[in-house]
Parts: C-alpha cells; structure tokens; sequence
C-alpha cells in the first residue's frame, strides 16, 4: 500500500511539473507573439496620425507612415499573389480530405503548368499570334498547360501515391517530397536551368486602369476574373454534381463509399485531376503576371500554399481560397504593417519568414484553421 | 506442346506494357542530358562510358522484368525458355525503337528552343560518334540488350551471380578509379594502377575482362558463405558475440585511424564530406528513424552549429567576436544547438506528423532567411557571411581547414561519438520509448510514456549532432554563408537516412557512403563528378523507388521492417496455419526477440 501511494505521488509529482514546461514556453511564446503584433500593429497607427509621434519614433525613428495609395498597392498585390496560393492550395486540401496525405510534389505541378505557358507562348509570340489574336492565343496556351498540369498530376499518383494507398502516412509524403525532386530536376536537366521570360503581354492588358480609386493592373483583373470563373466551376463540381458527390463521400470514409459503389481509384484520380488543373490555371496566370519560370518556381509557392490550405482549414475547399487570400494579403502587409514599426530594417527580405510565422501562429492558436477543418475521422487522428 | 505454340504464346500485354515503358524511359534519360554529361566518363576505354551505360542498362532492366513471372508456391509453371528470351528482346526492341525515332526527330526537327538536349551532341553520342549511322541499330541493340535481360531469367543461377558480379565490379571499379589512382601513391601501387587504366581514364579491356572474370569466379565459390558468416554471427549470444564485436570493431577502428595516412588529399577530402553528411545523417536517423519525427527543416541545426563556431572563433565576426579557439566554442555550440532544438521543438511537438514536417521545413527556412536578412545583418553578416574562422586548435595539435587528412580525423571522431551515442541511446529507456512513439503514439502514451519530452529529448539529440557537423564544417571551409544552409541539405540527408534505412546504424552508413561519396552532396563532388545537376533526380528517384520498393531501406533495421510488413507477416504465420485468433502472436514474439 505505502509503496502504491508513493508511486502515485511520484507520477503526480511528474505530470505536474514537466508537461506544462512546455506549455508554459508555448504559452511565452504565443503571448510574445501576440504582444509583438499589437505593439507593431499600435506603433503602425500612431504612426500614420503622425509620423512624429514618440510611440512612432519608439523604435523607428526614421517613420514616415504609408500613404493611401501605398496601402491600397500592398492590399492589391497581396491579394493577386494570395489568389495564385488559394488556387494550388485547393489541390493541397482535396489531395488531403481524400487520401490524407500532403501532396508535397503539387508545387511543382504548378510549375509544369507555368514551364508549358511559357513555352506555348513563347511559341505563339515567334510567329506573329501572340499580338495579333491574343484571345485565342490566351486560351490555347491555358488549355495546354490545364490538359499538361493534369496529366501530370494524375501520372504522379499512379506512378507513386497509389501503391502506397495504405501505407502509414509519412511514407507517402517522403515519397511526394522525392517526386517533387524529380519533377524539379527533370524540368531542368529537359529545359536548362535558367530563367525563362513569357513574351510580352498587349498594350491593352499591360496598363493601369482605376477601379473604385485602386490602381490596378489589367493582367491582375483577368487573374482576379479567371480564378473567379474556376472557383465558380470548382464549386459546382463539388457541390452540384454526381462526381463532386462521390468525392466527398470518399474524404469522409473510404471504404463506406466503395460499399455505396463509388468506385474509389477513380474518385481519387479526379480528385488529383481537379486539383491539378487548378494549379495549372495558376501557372499560366503567375507566368502571365510575373513573366518569368524556373525550375524552383514551385517550391516556395508550393508550401506557401499548404500553408494557406492550413490557414483556412484543411480539406475545406472555401477555405482554402480565403486561407490564401488571407496569407497573400499577410505576407504582402505584414513586413509593413508590423515589422517595419518594430524598426526591423529591410522588411520585404522577411516576406517568406512571415508566412511561414503565420502558418507557426495559426497551428498555435487554432490549429483546425480559421474556417474549420473537413476531414474524415481516420485523418484527423 | 511443341516450340511453335509457346513461342506464339508470347505475353503481348507485358510487351506492349513494358516496351514502350521502356522508350519512355530511354527518351526521358537521353533528352535529360545524361547521355552527353556521362559521357566523358569512360568505364572500359574506349569502348564503353557512363553515358552509353546509362542508356544500356534501360532495356536490359526492362526486359528482365518483361519476362520474369510471378512464381507461386505450390503453382506449376512452364520452364523459362526461348518465349521468355522473345518477350525480351521485343521489350529491348520497342525501347530501342524510341532511340530510333528520336535520333530521326533530331535530324529532320530542330526543337533546340525550349529542349536544350534536343541537340547534334545528342545525335553524335546516340551515332557512336559515327556521321551517318542508320538510326535503326537502336532498335538492334535495344533487342540484344532485352535479350540478354531476358537471359538472366533463363540461364542457370551460378551463372547469373557471374555475369552480374562480374559486370559489378568493373563499374566499381571503374567508378572508384580517381579514389584508387588517389591511394595508389601511398601504398606505391602505381604500377598496378598503370596495368589496369588507361592513362585518360577508363579501365583497359583485358584487365577489364579479367577482373569480371576473377570476381565472377570467386562470387560462385564463395557462394553462401558470406551469409551463413553473419547468421552464425548473429546466433552468437552473450559474450561470445560481444567478443565478435570486439574483434570487428578493432579492425575497423584500426582501419580508419590507419588507412588515411596512406591517401592522397583527394580521397581523404572526400572522405570528410561524407563523414560531415554521415554525422549529419546519424543525428537525423535518431530523430526520423529512431523516434519517428519527420523533421524537414534539420539544416536549421547545421546552421546553427556552424554560425556559432564562426561568430565565436573569427576575429572578423561583425558583433561579437571573442576570438576563442575552436574547442573552446564547441561548449556554447552544444547549448546553443541544444536551445534551438527545444524553441524548434516545443511549440511543434503536439502537431500531426505531416504538419510537423512542413513546420520544421518552415523553421529550417526561417532560420536561413533571418541569417541572411538586413534585420541581423549586424550581428551575423548577412549575404556576405563571416569569414575568416580559424582552423581547429586543439592544444596538442592544430588541424587548418586545408589539412584534409586532420579534418578526416576529427570528423571518425565525433561521427563514433555519435555512433556510440545512438548505440546505447537505441536499447536505453528513452531509444524505446522513441520506438514505442514511432510505432503507434497514443498507446505509447496509455502505457506510461511522456511522450512530449521524449520527443523533445529527440529534437535536441539530434540538434546537437548536427551541431557538431556545422562547427567542423564552418572551421574546414573557413567561413559561413547562409546560401550553404539550404532545404536541399535537410533532403539530401532524410533521403540519406531512408536509402540506407531508418532506424539502423549500419545502414546509415551505406547510405552515406554510397550516396555522398559517390554521387556527392548537394554542392559538394563525389567520385562520379560528371553528375553535377542531374544528380538531385537521382537522389529523387531513389527516394521514390525506395519507399515504393523497399521503405524499409538497403540495410533495414529488423524492428522497422516489421512495422512496415506488419500485413505481410500477419498473411505469412496465417498462411503457416496459425489460427485467426491468435494471428498476432508469432509478430509480438518476433519482436520480442529482438
């Protein structure tokens, strides 16, 4: 009995002291962030009431505050690189709601799909189309590369996701993360390791235009458009169809849906289908907006990406758009809004520091993501 | 049945599957560039380099696989025969065909824009360097090759360990000719690396052909015994085997305190890149292997290791500099490496093993871009690094970054250090608390087990031998850029750690060896320096076919490969008529053993 009490005591003891050391540093360290962010965000306003503001000149003396039209072209910028992460991180969620793995290799499918603009366009722009018929042109050089990215995709899981259907989780994502190598390294052993530059755009789709006073650029309108009608398409899909039934029948349960007679393989190679051609749409429009690919075109992206699926909740495929939006958005105002305040010199360096600090923050704080996770209860485990 | 009927019963679908395949993979490879960039490379000059082996080995390999069957305990089948040696020479044959039309292509197109390789060179290397060879020996050749992969199926057993050692060996050594010509002045063996080399490289024919032949015999003589040696090894028990590891371990250590003395710069400097990567990789096989933990951003710690060393010991570090020597630093390398790991650890701890993997990437990027910022540009250099790090003082003896051999010495050191920690940790409390996380986490924690510090206790581990890794390398190079702490290191040494198998030592070292010391590390050559770019799709590859094939890794841990086969073993006992009740007992009396 007395050595049974002791026991007890000694494991209390233990349970007490250790485990919240940890949470105890996590709980420092959530609070510094959090004090960080509100001493940034606070030091940001006085600043802009007057730059000559001693809250403002605390740790920057050299504050000057943003102008509107400053703001407004962080906000516009944020949100047209946001849209390119929103449309892979789609692939990201779907690939996990369904199979419940991190597709690491979607990066470079996205970047396949740039590689194929820029080739299609180049193409197009050595015999005269390109300016001519630039709709068309347009439309081809997107349907190529949409039918590239997928194929593509699709290959990846037969090749090297599908054998692997019920192996324990980490596997398949070694694997993709040696397919995202492969793909990397193919791309540039077939086209050369250099940068590669879309042609022109028309002088049309080039300029400024000014809509409810943001300056915005016409190539960013038609990105805003596009990702607008596939959304709109990806939505009715999901939602409407009978296929978009099934795929959500086999991200709850798998075997369940294969007793409804769902045929699963086929379910997933759509799933990989789909959210490859979403990260085509998104190459060709980053190709079309940022004018240059190469073979590491898809790494950042790609786990930027991931990281705005998190933000928004993974395998939640709204989102997943909001979630890049969100990060778009941070990463663009953030360096800004909170560091450049803190008297932190040379802040846009920090850009990919931030996103990846709000994927830390956002496992953190709401680990399930702003809008709530959809997985099957297999995954969530 | 007679000859005619069977020969028609050629499998066609496995043909016309593994055929165009196979041309697939021919065009892939020529149209990558590893034909032209391998070429230089001779293996028998002047007849056969690297870049026609890399071409070669396709058809062979695919008609191999075309015509082996799947052999079924207790289920009759034909004898292998002359439709099997069809079905691979059809196979080769489709391959090669692939070749034909791109070498037709490349005359009549010229796609050079986007297709760098699309080019004459490519053309020249696929003629034989001949002007106007008909492109349709391909086809020729790619039967041959299909038939003499289908042969390997058909001919005798002894004959195939022959063949393939043979074949083996003259690759090896062919492949380890700059390491031999390196060690051959030390042992004044130079004339018998003039007999088998020709003098631009490449070995000669005969001793080529001799070579195949002697190692060929041997393999065939020896046949079985190597294995029944480590059965009989592994059956020792108690102080017998400690004994036999004794005696092993002697030979080895005496072997790597002796053998530098004997080598040239060359191969002494390689041997220090793979040691860095090998110690790198012992540190990252506790974390991924041992506990489990799918740690992307392990660079971090590298990084952290070397930027200490380097702010520490060089005069010329921006902010603090107090100019200690290298032993002296090792003491705050260790906290600080021991720090990190906990900050990186901690708030990771609790999240979903793939979360966990992309946050450690993040952490791993985060640290690179904040040493390269203008935020810690005073403190740490920035783009332009430090420089300026001293070489090692260790009181009784000063190794510099360019002594190589001094360099390779410090490096046996920490990397049986770290052998000898990951050793006892393995069978210690806290090594099968990481196995028992590894295996399922949530039960580990039901029996008893803090699983939070025991992860924790992982990260640091693992820090800290990395740690080790940066200072040395911070103190050979002489300084410090945060460009040389890439993601691509973490990749390199996670596929590293998983060819050679997670969770064992041994393998670890096979991996190291074969991988960095061959192919070389990220930036740093190996013995096949021709490589260069494209051998990051090798190291992708291998990752892939790993994990498909063989996730247990080359030289598996026995506890690993159970976790991993859990299905099959389950089918094998129920398969031996063990009852369905207690299907699960012979695998927990496995693992018991062991």
């Amino acid at each position: 009995m007395k050595e049974g009490k002791t026991v007890t005591a000694v494991v209390e003891g233990k349970s007490k002291r250790r485990t919240p050391l940890v949470d105890r540093f996590l709980f420092v360290v959530k609070v510094v962030l959090i004090g960080l962010v509100t001493i940034g965000f606070l030091a940001f306003v006085a600043q802009q009431i007057s730059p000559d503001n001693w809250f403002a000149r605390w740790r920057n003396p050299g504050a000057t505050g943003l102008s509107a039209d400053q703001i407004k072209g962080l906000v516009i910028s944020g949100l047209s690189q946001g849209v390119f992460y929103g449309l892979i991180a789609l692939g990201y969620s779907m690939v996990y709601g369904v199979l419940g793995f991190i597709n690491f290799a979607h990066g470079e499918v996205f970047m396949v799909s740039a590689y194929t603009g820029y080739i299609a366009a180049n193409k197009f722009s050595a015999n005269g189309m390109w300016e001519s018929n630039f709709a068309l042109c347009l439309l081809i050089v997107l349907l190529l590369a949409v039918m590239v990215s997928t194929v593509t995709a699709v290959l990846t899981e037969r090749i090297a996701y599908r054998p692997l259907r019920n192996s324990p989780r980490l596997i398949p994502l070694i694997t993709s993360i040696g397919v995202s190598f492969v793909l990397q390294n193919a791309v540039l052993g077939i086209f050369g390791p250099g940068t590669q530059g879309y042609p022109q755009l028309p002088e049309w789709l080039a300029k400024q235009r000014s809509i409810l006073t943001f300056e915005i650029s016409g190539i960013k309108i038609l990105v805003f458009l596009v990702t607008i009608v596939s959304m709109t398409g990806l939505w009715y899909l999901v939602e409407r169809t009978k296929t978009g039934k099934a795929m959500r029948a086999v991200a709850e349960d798998k075997e369940i849906a294969s007793l409804m007679g769902i045929n699963v393989n086929r379910i997933i190679v759509t799933t990989f289908a789909v959210g490859g051609a979403m990260a085509g749409v998104a190459g060709v429009m980053f190709g079309l907006l940022f004018r240059a690919v190469n073979p590491m075109t898809g790494f950042l992206p790609g786990i930027k990406a991931f990281t705005a699926a998190v933000v928004g909740g993974i395998g939640n495929l709204g989102g997943a758009m909001s979630g890049g939006l969100a990060l778009g958005s941070a990463e663009s105002i953030a360096p800004q809004l909170i560091l450049e305040p803190l008297g932190v010199p040379g802040v846009t360096q920090l850009k990919d520091a931030v996103a990846f600090t709000v994927l830390v923050m956002v496992l953190l704080f709401k680990p399930s993501g702003l809008f709530g996770e959809r997985l099957s209860a297999e995954d969530r485990a | 049945m007679t000859t005619l009927p069977s020969t028609l019963l050629l499998d066609w679908k496995r043909i016309f599957k593994w055929g165009p395949i196979c041309a697939a993979a021919l065009l892939f490879v020529s149209l990558v560039g590893m034909p032209i960039k391998l070429d230089p490379k001779s293996i028998i000059s002047p007849l056969l380099s690297l870049g026609y082996v890399s071409l070669f080995w396709l058809p062979l390999i695919f008609g191999y696989i075309a015509s082996s069957r799947v052999v079924l305990e207790g289920v009759e089948t034909s004898k292998p025969g002359l439709s099997d040696l069809l079905t691979g020479v059809l196979t080769g044959a489709i391959g090669g065909a692939g070749l034909t039309l791109l070498m037709l292509g490349i005359e009549n197109f010229d796609i050079r824009d986007p297709l760098i390789n699309w080019s004459p060179q490519l053309l020249e290397v696929l003629a034989f360097g001949a002007r106007d060879l008909n492109s349709a020996v391909w086809i020729g050749i790619g039967g041959a090759l299909g038939l003499v992969g289908a042969a390997l199926n058909v001919i005798p057993e002894s004959l195939r360990r022959v063949v393939s050692y043979g074949s083996f060996t003259v690759l090896a050594v062919a492949i380890f000719e700059p390491a031999l010509d390196d060690m051959s002045e030390g042992f004044r063996l130079e004339w018998l690396i003039e007999l088998i080399f020709q003098k631009r490289g490449g070995l000669k024919l005969w001793p080529a052909i001799i070579l195949a032949s002697l190692i060929g015999l041997i393999s065939v003589i020896s046949k079985g015994k190597v294995k029944k040696a480590v059965a009989q090894y592994r059956e020792q028990e108690g102080s017998q085997k400690k004994q036999t590891s004794y005696v092993l371990f002697g030979i080895v250590a005496v072997l790597g305190i002796v053998l530098p003395i004997f080598m040239g710069t060359y191969v002494n400097s390689l041997l220090a890149n793979v040691g860095i990567f090998l110690l790198l990789a012992l540190g990252l096989n506790i974390v991924v292997g041992l506990a489990g933990i799918l740690d992307l951003g392990y660079v971090a710690f590298f990084a952290v290791g070397a930027y200490t060393t380097a702010v520490f010991t060089s005069e010329l570090s921006p902010f603090f500099a107090p100019g200690m020597t290298w032993a002296l630093s090792l003491v705050f390398v260790v906290i600080l490496a021991a720090l990190t790991g906990l900050i990186i650890g901690a708030p990771v701890i609790r999240m979903r093993g793939d979360y966990l993997a992309i946050v450690t990437l993040g952490f791993g990027e985060i640290i690179r871009l904040l040493f390269l910022s203008d935020f810690l540009k005073p403190y740490f250099g920035g783009a332009q690094g430090i420089l300026g790090i001293p070489g090692i003082d260790l009181g009784f003896v000063y190794i510099s970054g360019t002594d190589t051999r001094g360099i390779f010495y410090l490096v046996l050191f920490f990397c049986a250090l770290a052998v000898y920690v990951s050793w006892r940790l393995q069978a210690s409390r806290l090594g099968r608390s990481w196995m028992a996380i590894r295996e399922d986490e949530q039960v580990a924690e039901a029996m008893g087990i803090n699983t939070v510090n025991s992860k924790l206790m992982a990260f640091v581990v693992g820090a800290v031998l990395a740690s080790f890794a940066g200072a040395i390398m911070a103190a050979r190079v002489g300084s410090v850029f945060p460009n040389s702490f890439m993601i691509l290191i973490s990749i390199v040494i996670l596929v590293v750690v998983i060819v050679g198998g997670m969770g064992s030592i041994p393998g670890v070292f096979v991996g190291a060896f074969v991988l960095i010391g061959i192919l070389g590390g990220p930036k740093q050559p190996g013995l096949l320096q021709e490589f260069g770019s494209l051998k990051l799709l090798v190291y992708g590859m291998l990752l892939v076919y790993m994990m498909l094939q063989r996730p247990e890794g080359l030289v598996p841990s026995a506890r690993r490969t159970q976790e991993l086969h859990q299905e099959e073993f389950l089918q094998d006992s129920w398969l031996k008529g063990t009852d369905a009740e207690d299907e699960e007992q012979p695998v927990e009396g496995e693992e018991a053993q062991i």
